[in-house]
C-alpha cells in the first residue's frame, strides 16, 4: 500500500474517532440554553421536559433578590420580559450577581414552578464594558446632581 | 493632547488608504516609487496611530471625565498603573490598541524586510496597510475612544474591581501581541500567493512573525488562566469559556504551523496546507475577536454586545473570500515537490501532530460555536458543557503528547527498527516506570496515569537527548557540564530550544493531570474554631479561623478572613481571602462586592480559599486543594522561554557549530538544526 493511503486511513481513523467522541458527548452534554418564554413554551409541548436539565439566559428582576448571608444560598426572579421564573441557588455566588445582572442558570424547572439552579454565571453587561448603548447621560446627569455621587453602575441600565 | 490624537485617528485612517492604493499599484506595475511612497505611507498611519495612542493616554492620566471611555474606566482615586492599563480595559480603548500593536508589527516588517524579499513587500505592505485600515476604521466610526460626554462628571466609574489586578494590566496586551502578530504572516501568505513566490523563500520570512505570536500567545493565554484563577474564585484555570476558547483556536493552529513548515523546509512538501494554516490562524484570530466582541455567543467575559460585531463579521468574510479566490487561482503553484515515502517517519510524524491539532482546533471551535449553529438548523439554542470539551480534547490531547515525544527523534522519510529501538527503548522503559510506580502508590483513575506515563516517556526522550548532547560537547571540546548545556542550546537554537518548549509542554499535562485529584470543602468557622480536613495526598490539615476584620484601603471597603494552617502540628503561613466593596473618591459604592481568594502555594499542590460570605462572626469558607497547579505556571513559562530561544536570532552565524547530530539514517536530512 502506499505510504500516503496509510496515513490517509490513519488520519480518518483519529478524525473519526475524535468525531465519534464529539458526537457521543454532544449527546451526553448538549443542554437546552432557553429563554424564560422559549422554557413556557417547551414545557407545555412537553411536560417531562420539567425535571430534565436546562440552561436559561435571562435578567434578574430588580428588587427580588434574596441573599442569605451565609453567601450560599440565593433566591430572585428572571425574567425576559414575557414570562418569569423563581430561581433557588446553593453555591458560590458569583461576585459579578446583583439584581439586575443578566444570568445564565442551569438546573431543572421543579413541578412547583421554581428553577432549581445549579450554576448561576452572571454576565454583567458592564463588567468589562461600561454602558455602550442606552447611556442614558441626562438621567445619570440627574442623578449626579441630586446624590452629588458619580455616575454608578446602575445608572447606566 | 487629546484633541491631537482625536485628529490623529483620522489622519491615520487618510494615511491608510494612501499606503494601501500605493502599495497595491506598487506591486502590479512594479514601479519602485509608488513602493516607496506606499510604505511611507505607512509609516506616517503608524505614527498618526501612534499620537492617537499618545492621546488617550494623556486624557486617562490626567482624568479628563470629559472623554466618556475615561469616565467609564477610571476614577480620580485609581493607582495610575491602572489608569495606564485602562487603554485596553473597554472596548474603545483595546480597538486603538490593536492599531497600535498592529501598526508597531506593520512598520517592522516593511523596514526589516527593505533590502530583502522586494517582490513581496508591496503586498505585504499593501496587506498589512489594509488590516491596520480596517481596524483604524473600526475605532474611528464604530467605538471610539475619543467619544465625548456632553458634561463633565466629578469622578469617573472607576475600573471594574477584576480588572484591578496586575495579571489584567498585562494579560490583555500579551494576547493582542499574539493575536496581531498573526496578521504579518498572513500578508506574506498573500503577497506570496499574488506573486505566486510560493518557494520556502517567504516561509523564512513570516517563520520568526509566527514565533513572535506563538511566544506571545502562549504567555497571554497561561496569564490569563492565572487571572482566572486568582480573580474568579471558582478554583479553576480552565473551564472552556468561549473567550478562552477564542484565544486558544490561533494557538492550535499556530502550534501546528510552527511544525508543518519543517516539513516543507525539509522536503518541499505540504505547500497548500501551510498557506491554509498561516491564513486559518489569522482568520481565527478575528473570529476570536468577533466572538468576543459581538455578544453572539453567550460567555461570562463577554464584552458589551454593540455594532462592532458586524464589522469583524464583514472583514471576516472578506478576507476569507480573498484567500480562496487566491488558493484557487494558483492551485498548480502549490504541488507538492515530494511525497509521503514511510508511515514510520519523521515527516507521518508531523503530519498525525497537524491533524490532532487542527481536530482539537475544531472540535473547540465546534463546541463553541454550537449555540449558534444548532439554532440556525434546529431553531433552539443548545450549548455543550465542558465535559464535552473533555472527552474529546483529553484523548486527542494525549494523542498529541505522545507525538510530543516520537516526532523529533523518529527518522526522516523512513524510520529503520534499529533507528526506533535505539531513539525510544530508554523513554518508552522511563515512561513504563513512571506508571507502574503510580499504580503501586495505589492511583486508579485512568487519564492522569495514561497522562503521566506518556509524560514519562517523553521527559525521557528529551533527557536522553540533551544527555547525549552535552555528553558529545564534553567530549569533543571538554567542557564542563553547564557550559556544555548552554552552548549545546545556543548553538542550536531551533532544536534544543524546540526540547525546551516540549519540556514545557509534558510539565504542563502533568499538572492538568493532577487536576483529577482536587478536593473540596465547604467550612463555616467562627473565630477561634477550626476544622481538619484531608488532601489529596492523604495528609490532614488543620485550618483555625483567626477571624474577620474589617478595614479601608485606598478605594476599597475590605473585609477580610485569616485562615491559619497546620499539618503535623508545624504552622503555615496565614491565608487571608477578602471580600471588597469598591468606592469613589467621593466614597460611593461602585460596582459589585468581588472577593479576593487566599491561596497558599506549594510545589505539590495549592491551598486556594474562598471567603463565600459572613453571618455575623461566623463565616462561611470553601477550601480546595488544587494539586501540581503551580506546575500549570512553570511549565507554561517555560514554554515561552523556549520559543524565545528558538526566536532569538543568531548572533553571529559564522561560529554557529553541531554540537551533535542525531543518529540519522546514511541518507537523512540532518535533524532541525
Amino acid at each position: 500500500m502506499h505510504p500516503r493511503t496509510k496515513f490517509l486511513i490513519g488520519g480518518l481513523i483519529v478524525l473519526g474517532t475524535a468525531g465519534w467522541l464529539m458526537a457521543g458527548s454532544i449527546k451526553a452534554t448538549a443542554v437546552y440554553f432557553l429563554t424564560p418564554e422559549e422554557l413556557q413554551a417547551k414545557v407545555l409541548e412537553d411536560p417531562g421536559l420539567r425535571e430534565t436539565g436546562v440552561k436559561v439566559g435571562a435578567r434578574v428582576v430588580a428588587g427580588t433578590v434574596e441573599r442569605d448571608s451565609s453567601g450560599k444560598r440565593v433566591a430572585f426572579e428572571m425574567t425576559d420580559g414575557k414570562a418569569t421564573y423563581r430561581v433557588e441557588y446553593v453555591g458560590l455566588i458569583p461576585d459579578t450577581f446583583s439584581d439586575s445582572v443578566d444570568v445564565v442558570v442551569e438546573g431543572r424547572l421543579g413541578a412547583d414552578g421554581v428553577f432549581r439552579a445549579t450554576t448561576l454565571l452572571a454576565k454583567c453587561a458592564s463588567r468589562y464594558e461600561a454602558a455602550p448603548e442606552g447611556y442614558d447621560t441626562a438621567k445619570v446627569h440627574e442623578q449626579y446632581r441630586a446624590t452629588g455621587a458619580a455616575p454608578t453602575d446602575t445608572a447606566s441600565r | 493632547m487629546i484633541l491631537v490624537g482625536e485628529l490623529s485617528l483620522w489622519i491615520a485612517l487618510l494615511m491608510c488608504a494612501w499606503s494601501v492604493t500605493l502599495s497595491f499599484a506598487g506591486g502590479v506595475t512594479r514601479r519602485p516609487e509608488l513602493v516607496a511612497s506606499g510604505e511611507r505611507g505607512l509609516y506616517a498611519g503608524v505614527g498618526f496611530v501612534v499620537l492617537a495612542s499618545a492621546g488617550l493616554w494623556t486624557a486617562l492620566l490626567t482624568s479628563d471625565f470629559s472623554l466618556r471611555y475615561v469616565a467609564s474606566f477610571t476614577s480620580a482615586n485609581l493607582p495610575t498603573i491602572y489608569k495606564i492599563s485602562a487603554f485596553w480595559g473597554g472596548q474603545a480603548g483595546s480597538l486603538l490598541f490593536w492599531c497600535l500593536v498592529l501598526g508597531g508589527y506593520a512598520a517592522l516588517a516593511t523596514w526589516s524586510n527593505r533590502g530583502r524579499n522586494r517582490e513581496l513587500m508591496p503586498w505585504v505592505t499593501g496587506t498589512n496597510a489594509a488590516v491596520l485600515l480596517f481596524f483604524v476604521m473600526a475605532t474611528a466610526l464604530a467605538s471610539n475612544p475619543f467619544e465625548r460626554l456632553d458634561w463633565v462628571p466629578a469622578d469617573g466609574r472607576g475600573l471594574n474591581p477584576q480588572l484591578q489586578n496586575p495579571a489584567m494590566a498585562i494579560h490583555p496586551p500579551l494576547l493582542y501581541l499574539g493575536y496581531v502578530a498573526t496578521a504579518i504572516p498572513f500578508a506574506f501568505a498573500i503577497a506570496a500567493l499574488v506573486t505566486r513566490r510560493l518557494d520556502a523563500e517567504w516561509l523564512g520570512a513570516v517563520r520568526r512573525w509566527s514565533l513572535v505570536s506563538w511566544v506571545f500567545l502562549t504567555l497571554g493565554i497561561v496569564m490569563g488562566m492565572w487571572w482566572a484563577y486568582v480573580e474568579l474564585g471558582w478554583g479553576g484555570y480552565w473551564m472552556w469559556d468561549p473567550v478562552e476558547n477564542a484565544s486558544l483556536l490561533p494557538w492550535l493552529t499556530g502550534t501546528a504551523f510552527l511544525h508543518s513548515i519543517m516539513i516543507q523546509e525539509k522536503r518541499g512538501m505540504l505547500r497548500k496546507w501551510n498557506v491554509t494554516l498561516v491564513v486559518g490562524t489569522f482568520l481565527l484570530s478575528i473570529l476570536g475577536t468577533f466572538i468576543t466582541r459581538s455578544g453572539v455567543i453567550q460567555s461570562v467575559h463577554s464584552f458589551a454586545q454593540s455594532a462592532i460585531g458586524a464589522w469583524f463579521a464583514a472583514f471576516f468574510v472578506l478576507a476569507l473570500l480573498a484567500t480562496i479566490a487566491l488558493v484557487s487561482t494558483r492551485l498548480r503553484d502549490l504541488e507538492a515537490q515530494a511525497q509521503l515515502e514511510a508511515m514510520i517517519s519523521r515527516e507521518a510524524a508531523f503530519l498525525y501532530n497537524n491533524l490532532v491539532l487542527v481536530g482539537i482546533a475544531f472540535s473547540v471551535l465546534w463546541g463553541t460555536l454550537f449555540p449558534i449553529l444548532s439554532e440556525a438548523v434546529r431553531g433552539t439554542k443548545i450549548t455543550v458543557g465542558e465535559s464535552f470539551f473533555n472527552a474529546v480534547n483529553v484523548p486527542l490531547g494525549l494523542l498529541l503528547l505522545a507525538l510530543t515525544g516520537i516526532g523529533p527523534l523518529i527518522a526522516w522519510r523512513k524510520a529503520s527498527v534499529e533507528n526506533i529501538r535505539r531513539q525510544f527503548a530508554g523513554p518508552a522503559a522511563f515512561g513504563l516506570l513512571v506508571g507502574a510506580a503510580l499504580l503501586v502508590l495505589g492511583i486508579r483513575k485512568l487519564s492522569p496515569i495514561v497522562a503521566w506515563t506518556l509524560a514519562g516517556f517523553v521527559a525521557g526522550t528529551i533527557i536522553q537527548e540533551f544527555w547525549k548532547g552535552v555528553g558529545a560537547r564534553r567530549k569533543m571540546y571538554d567542557e564542563s557540564v553547564p557550559r556544555a548545556f548552554a552552548r549545546l542550546v545556543a548553538r542550536n537554537r531551533r532544536r534544543y530550544g524546540g526540547y525546551i518548549v516540549h519540556a514545557g509542554i509534558v510539565i504542563l499535562f502533568a499538572a492538568f493531570a493532577g487536576m483529577a485529584f482536587k478536593k473540596e470543602y465547604d467550612l463555616t468557622l467562627k473565630a477561634g474554631e477550626s476544622a481538619t480536613v484531608v488532601d489529596p495526598y492523604g495528609t490532614r490539615w488543620t485550618f483555625t479561623s483567626e477571624g474577620l476584620s474589617e478595614f479601608k484601603a485606598l478605594n476599597r471597603d475590605v473585609l477580610t478572613l485569616a485562615l491559619r494552617p497546620e499539618v503535623d502540628g508545624v504552622r503555615l503561613p496565614l491565608i487571608t481571602s477578602e471580600k471588597r466593596q469598591h468606592r469613589d473618591s467621593r466614597g460611593a459604592p461602585t460596582f459589585q462586592p468581588s472577593t479576593e481568594v487566599g491561596v497558599l502555594s506549594q510545589q505539590r499542590q495549592d491551598v486556594y480559599v474562598v471567603l463565600a460570605g459572613a453571618i455575623r462572626e461566623d463565616a462561611e469558607v470553601r477550601i480546595n486543594f488544587n494539586p501540581l497547579v503551580v506546575w500549570v505556571w512553570n511549565g507554561g513559562l517555560l514554554m515561552a522561554i523556549g520559543g524565545l530561544i528558538v526566536m532569538w536570532p543568531a548572533a553571529d552565524r559564522r561560529r554557529r557549530q553541531v554540537g551533535y547530530v542525531a543518529e540519522l539514517e546514511p541518507q537523512a536530512v540532518g535533524a532541525a538544526s
